[in-house]
């Protein structure tokens, strides 16, 4: 110990401030009783304290490194790290494990085992996190025999806290209905479009009105499009885009007697349904129309978006449903799946399962990536309207009467979750993202319906975010933008771009061909040399052609008969030495 | 009844003043982020052309030299300073920072033929057309005196090139012979000759500092060790060679720069034929320098244009030129792996950049994460055919454009004038070459 430190820098700053910038931590009980006695001496220079604490360190650190050894002598109870659950795992899987043959270079195993550990550790990494998201799901759950659907909108919005109650609201407007609805993808603003011309976007939470317009025209439908400063509206003519306080922005002329729209937030895309059986896809980023199909399929009043792979299902008044993308002129798939016409199709979030309705009063799901019916499901009045929520909750209209299901796809429904009647009949329903809501347009206005269970409740920050401010939109509208992805992209597996590419022997030639600028293979065409004195007549000419022919023919016959020769020869060795019956062991090997 | 409604505080996703930064919170489930693999696609593709959009190698041209810059030499101890000797026989020694010269000397009459810094950084040498060897000090001189050299070797023929050992004071010299000099000597203590009257070029291996290769006037690269009183091996190709220069981290490679337009990587323990052929000049290469990470190589070339090649890689990577830039004559790569230095006819020193979109100055944390993550997106949809014509494609002048056509043409002609030689004469009697025999005449031991 060091008392005769002269340069101690203590000496030369005032006391006060000394004391500010060194604060001496208090005395704590499970500290070494000599340690503290050490440093409460006052003549310990600055350099011995600091070596002291460093030797202090160093302890700790040896000690956590060697597990074995701990002060106490207990061994740790937990050793390792954190086990993490399988399921959790298994959610942020992405492919299985690429099997490593022997054949294999070096460097490519190399690459291959570096690549896996890094996704391994990500996956890992991702399911850590996973186990400490903040929120949990809502649920909804009876006591011993009490059916969860008889429990009312009332009941619910009395037990839940005064911020949720309000989520549950109706608005009666009788004047202009019925309306359809549509969330914008963060969920804080709700657009309604009546039958009779009205269009109105809220703020439902706050209950604050954006913007209320009467276009003086029937509307067929509403979208918002990738942000809530702007959406489209299908009119009676044609189709309309609106900023959020109502001011008309466009209105495409091109994109006529739309019955239905969908919005593909990735690509960009306004796909629309229109009654002359046209499919059309506008760019919204650009203002082009990307393709028109006329389906051939008479008035397209149904149609949904597989949120997976943004292809977009059409239910027909034959009973089939069909799958489309903007890069083909025809269905990549076709379906039969009602006896009726089809009333209403959904897609699941994890674009494995598809919900239809029809006119035979069926509702039926599908396993969209086998196109294989799973369950079908009788309802006595039939399903006008159906919406799948995030977490996979099933809402039917059927009238006027709302119903929402769990688990349609792995177990056999027999009762409802829950049950809701609005005044008069359905028109237009849609689960509000990241909330446990689903609002119901209907004939006599609007109800917002509080369904415990349907939302996811942790948001990604950096994606659809219910709390961002102005900046932070903007920000993620230019991120968006910039990585709009091309409709060219869009296929039945959204993975396949990721696969290795087994180019055929064509397509190799071809771009062999390319980077040589000669083609290899090609058989060079004979031209003969001109020659004078008349020896190059059309008759010498073809003649001097034949003989090359000729001469490349030979060729040919020639490797061919060699080749009948040899496996001539190869058989009759063969023969020979199962005739002579001296077979040895090692036959067996030969070829 | 039990009931559970999501309601979140907004407390816990909204900031709590304006001077907090905002709160991101995040959910990794795959679920929430669709089409991944279109997106990172989308992403790699904009930095790829984001890459190619900020691809401004050049940084400064250093002037005042008064004929053609004919070799330069970097220190060894400091980045900054670079020395140049022009036509004239003048030498520069520049500040690199301050893109300023901070010293001229007129050391010969005549070309400076070649020069180099001593090991220790405090002196240099140089030889002259006027059949001179000096040695300097790295110092300028004090106020009021003299620049003089150190030291002062007169020889009996010109010297053409120069290079200084690793460790010892020892250099070589090459001429019409390639000498081995001991600094306090003024005779070489060895001297080879392999009947050829003319030597272009001479290197010192960087790791096995014995051992030196040089280039000689009847095509050929010749290997020797400075121990031995005669040469090693050399091997004979079908044009000559103008300059080598060693892999700094794989010595026993070297890349020579042939007349022929090509560059050849050897092995120098199988010099039967070369590892690598690197082609794309459509003009003589005339000097080569190796990155000190000893990953990459560049090439100046009499075609007007600097390329830069991996070590293993048979065409370039980049391609530099400009309006002004006349027939490069020297080239060096910087020892911090960022910069390249060119030397041309048109009495120019250039200083561009070793990657051609790299930002210069400090990045901020985000910014370097940023770089990163489109680095590795590149590397990862590098194969993809868009993404591959952005990354590959190269404007260059119409001239040069022209004659690289021209001689893929050529090519083309004499491939096919082989292939129909083979086809009317015996089979076998014209034996099918791959690109690395055809240069290789033979190897001599």
């Amino acid at each position: 110990m060091s008392t005769t430190e002269t340069t101690d820098p203590a000496v030369l700053l005032p006391e006060g401030l000394w004391h500010k910038l060194h604060r001496k931590p208090a005395a704590r009980y499970w500290k070494d009783p000599q340690e503290v006695a050490r440093k409460d001496g006052n003549n310990v220079g600055k350099t011995g304290q600091q070596q002291a604490q460093k030797a202090n360190k160093r302890r700790l650190v040896e000690d956590s490194e060697d597990e074995e050894q701990v002060l106490s002598g207990k061994s740790d109870p937990f050793p390792g790290p954190a086990p993490i659950p399988e399921d959790r795992l298994q959610k942020f899987k992405r492919k299985d494990k690429t099997k490593t043959s022997r054949s294999q270079h070096y460097k490519l195993k190399d690459i291959i085992t570096r690549s896996e550990e890094t996704s391994e550790m990500a996956q890992k990494q991702a399911a850590r996190l996973d186990l400490v998201l903040p929120e949990d799901a809502g649920f909804l759950e009876g006591d011993e025999d009490e059916d969860t659907c008889t429990i009312s909108q009332e009941d619910i919005a009395d037990s839940v806290d005064i911020t949720s109650a309000t989520k549950h609201f109706s608005l009666k407007l009788s004047q202009f209905g019925p309306y359809r609805v549509d969330y914008s993808n963060t969920g804080r603003q709700l657009l309604l479009g009546g039958r009779r011309g009205h269009v109105a976007c809220i703020d439902w939470q706050t209950k604050h009105l954006m913007c209320e317009i009467n276009v003086m025209e029937s509307v067929n439908d509403v979208k918002w499009l990738h942000s809530e400063a702007m959406y489209a509206v299908a009119q009676k003519k044609c189709l309309y885009i609106y900023d959020s306080k109502g001011i008309e922005l466009h209105c495409i002329r091109k994109f006529n007697d739309v019955l239905r729209m969908q919005f593909l937030p990735f690509h960009f895309l306004l796909v629309t349904a229109s009654a002359t059986s046209f499919l059309q896809y506008l760019d919204v980023s650009v203002g082009k129309e990307v393709s028109a199909t006329c389906t051939k399929t008479g008035r397209l009043d149904v149609m949904c978006q597989n949120p997976h792979n943004a292809i977009v299902h059409l239910g027909h008044s034959n009973g089939t449903v069909t799958l489309w993308s903007p890069n083909q002129k025809e269905a990549l798939a076709k379906m039969l799946c009602h006896q009726g016409a089809v009333r209403s199709v959904a897609v699941d979030k994890t674009g494995m399962y598809m919900v239809t309705s029809g006119m035979d009063k069926k509702m039926k799901v599908y396993d969209i990536r086998s196109f294989k019916p799973l369950k079908s499901y009788f309802l006595p009045a039939g399903a006008s309207c159906l919406s799948l929520s995030q977490r996979g909750l099933l809402s039917a209209a059927t009238g006027d009467i709302v119903q929402v299901y769990r688990d349609v796809w792995s177990t056999p429904v027999t009762k409802p979750y829950m049950a809701h009647r609005v005044q008069k009949a359905v028109w237009g329903m849609h689960f509000c993202p990241f909330e446990d809501v689903l609002g119901v347009g209907h004939g006599d206005g609007f109800t917002s319906l509080l369904v415990p269970g349907a939302g996811e409740p942790n948001f990604d920050g950096l994606g659809a975010n219910p709390y961002r401010s102005a900046k932070q939109r903007q920000e993620w509208e230019v991120k968006a933008l910039l990585e709009k992805i091309q409709p060219d992209l869009i296929t039945l597996d959204p993975t396949e771009l990721g696969r290795v590419d087994h180019a055929t022997f064509e397509m190799k030639h071809q771009d062999r061909v390319q980077a040589l600028g000669f083609d290899p293979l090609a058989k060079q065409k004979f031209v003969p040399r001109y020659k004078k004195k008349g020896r190059s007549s059309a008759g010498n000419h073809e003649k001097r052609k034949r003989k090359v022919a000729h001469e490349d023919l030979r060729e040919d016959i020639q490797k061919t008969a060699e080749a009948n020769v040899t496996t001539e020869r190869e058989r009759k060795e063969k023969k020979e030495v199962l005739l002579s019956g001296k077979r040895s062991a090692l036959d067996r090997f030969k070829k | 009844m039990k009931v559970k409604v999501l309601s979140r505080n907004p407390d816990d996703y909204v900031r709590e003043t304006k001077l907090d930064i905002q709160r991101v919170p995040r959910n990794y489930d795959p679920t929430l982020h669709p089409f991944e693999v279109s997106r990172e696609y989308t992403r790699a593709l904009n930095a790829t052309k984001l890459e190619r959009l900020f691809a401004k190698p050049f940084v400064t041209s250093l002037d005042g030299h008064r004929d053609g810059v004919n070799c330069m030499a970097k220190h060894t101890k400091t980045l900054s300073t670079l020395l140049s000797g022009s036509c004239d026989g003048e030498v520069k020694v520049w500040n690199l920072t301050k893109r300023e010269c901070v010293r001229t000397l007129q050391a010969h009459e005549g070309f400076v033929r070649g020069m180099v810094v001593r090991f220790c950084g405090s002196s240099f040498f140089t030889v002259g057309d006027d059949k001179t060897i000096k040695q300097w000090k790295m110092e300028a001189p004090g106020y009021g005196e003299e620049e003089e050299p150190l030291n002062t070797i007169l020889g009996k023929s010109v010297f053409t090139g120069l290079d200084h050992h690793q460790k010892d004071a020892v250099f070589a010299t090459c001429g019409q012979q390639v000498d081995i000099w001991d600094e306090q000597r003024t005779s070489p203590i060895r001297s080879f000759t392999w009947g050829v009257d003319s030597f272009s070029a001479v290197r010192f291996n960087p790791v096995e500092t014995e051992l030196l290769a040089s280039c000689a006037s009847d095509r050929s690269v010749v290997l020797y060790d400075m121990r031995e009183s005669t040469p090693l091996k050399k091997v004979i190709m079908t044009m000559r060679s103008n300059t080598l220069c060693w892999n700094p981290m794989e010595a026993y490679y070297f890349t020579c720069c042939n007349e022929d337009y090509n560059l050849y990587t050897y092995d120098m323990r199988f010099l039967d034929k070369p590892i690598t052929v690197h082609m794309d000049h459509v003009s003589a290469a005339l000097d080569v320098d190796y990155s000190p990470t000893g990953k990459e190589f560049v090439s100046a070339s009499f075609d007007k244009t600097i390329r830069i090649f991996a070590k293993d890689g048979g065409h370039s990577r980049l391609v530099y030129h400009t309006k002004r830039m006349q027939h490069v004559i020297c080239i060096k790569w910087s020892l911090d792996n960022k910069y390249i230095l060119s030397g041309s006819d048109e009495m120019n020193i250039r200083l561009w950049k070793a990657n051609a979109a790299e930002k210069l100055g400090v990045m901020s944390p985000r910014e370097r994460e940023a770089a990163n993550y489109n680095q590795t997106l590149k590397e990862k949809f590098q194969h993809h055919p868009q993404v591959r014509r952005v990354a590959r494609h190269r404007h260059l002048p119409k001239s040069l454009y022209h004659q690289t056509k021209e001689l893929r043409v050529m090519k083309e002609a004499r491939r096919r004038k082989e292939m129909n030689v083979r086809k009317h004469s015996k089979p076998e009697s014209v034996p099918l070459l791959t690109e690395k025999e055809k240069h290789v005449v033979t190897v001599v031991k």
